[in-house]
């Protein structure tokens, strides 16, 4: 029976690339999907983009694929990726540009586009923010972007026309992973089970490290051997859709029933509907089973049809966050966080503008979780100041008032540091999938 | 006994909802945490952090709940001011729940 590898290269944007050079080496692969598309990241790709049209792709993709592409040809390793986040079309010419420069041959470059929607955005304003209930209207003249959530369609077409490197842009994480089931046994939707197991797998590797023992560590309780050496995920899986999920053997790490498990409730809600754009997967009755050190076969996951719509993420403008951040250490150091904290409340109260979501925490106490109790006497304490505003200059002003606590402030205040940053902020809506052309760009080399 | 005890959790993020699941080292547990791991305990737990409804769901052969919570996340990760604007922190919390 036909049986194939596919490895998971990344996790997010910013991931590590050694596991995945790793994995090309010596994980005997098909194919190695790289996840590095944030539901925010596409939006700040968009900005980049329109600031230089040759830009807005995944900033580490070159420096990536300049390692990845000799391994990958050696090893007959198809990549796929979503790193080509706001510009696919410019990822795919200077991937071909560089792997030329490399001497490189036999690439055959695709990519995929059609869920760039923000032209048409005008016939979408009276649908409703998921997130709110209120229509898009009411961000209209803040929307930077607009993104459709792709499931696998586009990714299978250029497999079938014999890509070897794919570069998409707003493609849902468990697609990238589908798309090559799809294309190498032929399942058709109607195979709910094989469909549903497919996004299943897409959906424990598009984290990577993460169903390896990332995210996971918990000394005593939870130990992970050689975390430091984290190995990033495969699956093997046949046609039938039976499988498992593995590492490399000298990678650290673990792949457990556990790991699985968490992983496999991770950003999902209801595990009988998670809405994919290739079909609504049902992993209630998913189970796993480990059958030696690191290998873990997975069963029971089934899907229903797939919905009308797509999930397109709208990017808009929402102000500033100001933040400063201050510490105080030694002797009596709560009270004089909580008296300088006092004082930046009351400053920032003065200023004749609006501060939304204000928020004075101390690091070390109550960042993470309002109002925990103060009963300890900590030997450092951090305050963190960080409010948002329409305008910068406005911004500048909050982190300001925690800098300046270093002459105005309680004895003894160190390490202070200012950040203004703008909002980019995702607004979700449902768009029919008819309305949505998906096209396919390729260069050989 | 703490719940780290008995289980581990792992947090996600969607907007402005947080998932924790909240998965047992041994089966055997699962029935407890059932019983003691209500959705008032929760709300109570997370106070004035979750704004709206949590939904509970099971997972028994798994030995694991998911809870989603709702406006858990002072506007989500692309709004927030919070330090942790995924949320990430938020399942070991839930750990130091205490149950008889």
């Amino acid at each position: 029976m036909k049986k194939i590898r596919i490895g998971s290269g990344a996790g997010y944007a910013g991931d590590r690339l050694e596991p995945a050079l790793e994995l090309l080496k010596k994980g005997n692969l098909d194919y190695i999907c790289f996840e590095g598309l944030a539901e925010r990241t596409i939006a700040l790709a968009q900005k980049e983009k329109k600031e230089d049209p040759t830009k807005g792709y995944n900033e580490l993709l070159l420096y990536r694929m300049k390692q990845v592409l000799p391994l990958a040809l050696k090893h007959n390793v198809t990549i796929i990726t979503n790193m080509g986040a706001a510009n696919p079309i410019s990822a795919m010419e200077d991937i071909g540009k560089m792997a030329q420069e490399m001497n490189l041959s036999n690439l055959k470059i695709a990519a995929v586009t059609g869920d760039d929607i923000h032209e048409n955005i005008k016939d979408y304003l009276d649908l409703p923010i998921l997130e709110t209930g209120k229509p898009l209207n009411t961000l209209k003249n803040q929307i930077i972007s607009a993104n459709a959530y792709l499931g696998c369609d586009g990714i299978v077409t250029a497999l079938k026309n014999g890509a070897n490197v794919i570069i998409t842009g707003r493609v849902a994480d468990p697609s990238l992973f589908l798309a090559p089931m799809i294309h190498e046994f032929g399942w058709r939707s109607t195979q709910k089970e094989l469909w549903g197991t497919g996004s299943l797998v897409g959906h424990l590797l598009e984290c990577a490290g993460q169903v390896c023992g990332g995210y996971f560590a918990d000394p005593v309780k939870k130990e992970v051997p050689e975390l430091w050496n984290l190995g990033f995920p495969f699956v093997e899986i046949d046609s039938n859709g039976k499988g498992y999920i593995s590492k490399l053997e000298d990678a650290g790490g673990m792949v457990t029933k556990a790991t699985c498990t968490e992983q496999l409730l991770y950003e999902i809600h209801d595990p009988e509907n998670y809405i994919t754009p290739d079909c609504i997967a049902d992993f209630s009755k998913v189970n796993f089973t480990t059958k030696k050190k690191d290998v873990v076969y997975f069963d029971g996951a089934t899907s229903k049809v797939a919905t009308e719509t797509f999930k397109v993420s709208v990017g808009y403008k929402n102000g500033f966050i100001g933040e400063g951040e201050i510490s105080y250490g030694g002797a009596n150091c709560l009270k004089r966080a909580l008296l300088a904290k006092e004082i930046v409340e009351k400053r920032l109260a003065l200023l004749p503008y609006t501060i939304l979501d204000l928020r004075l925490d101390l690091i070390g106490i109550n960042s993470l979780l309002p109002n925990q109790k103060l009963t300890n006497e900590p030997n450092e304490v951090r305050l963190r100041v960080a409010g948002k505003t329409k305008h910068k200059i406005e911004a500048q002003q909050i982190a300001n008032e925690v800098e300046t606590l270093y002459t105005n402030g309680p004895s003894g205040g160190g390490g202070a540091t200012k950040k203004v940053s703008e909002i980019v902020a995702i607004a979700s809506i449902l768009v029919p999938k008819k309305d949505i052309r998906i096209s396919i760009d390729y260069t050989s080399i | 006994m703490k719940l780290w005890e008995i289980a581990h959790a792992r947090t996600g993020d969607k907007g402005n909802i947080s998932n924790i699941s909240l998965i047992v080292h041994c089966i055997n547990d699962f029935e407890l945490i059932k019983e003691k791991v209500t959705i008032d305990r929760l709300k109570e737990w997370y106070g004035n952090q979750v704004k709206g409804e949590i939904i509970r769901y099971e997972i028994p052969q798994l030995g694991a709940l998911n809870f989603v919570m709702y406006e858990a996340l002072n506007g989500g990760v692309t709004n927030s001011t919070a330090l942790d604007k995924h949320g990430k922190t938020l399942g070991a919390q839930l750990l130091n729940m205490t149950i008889d």
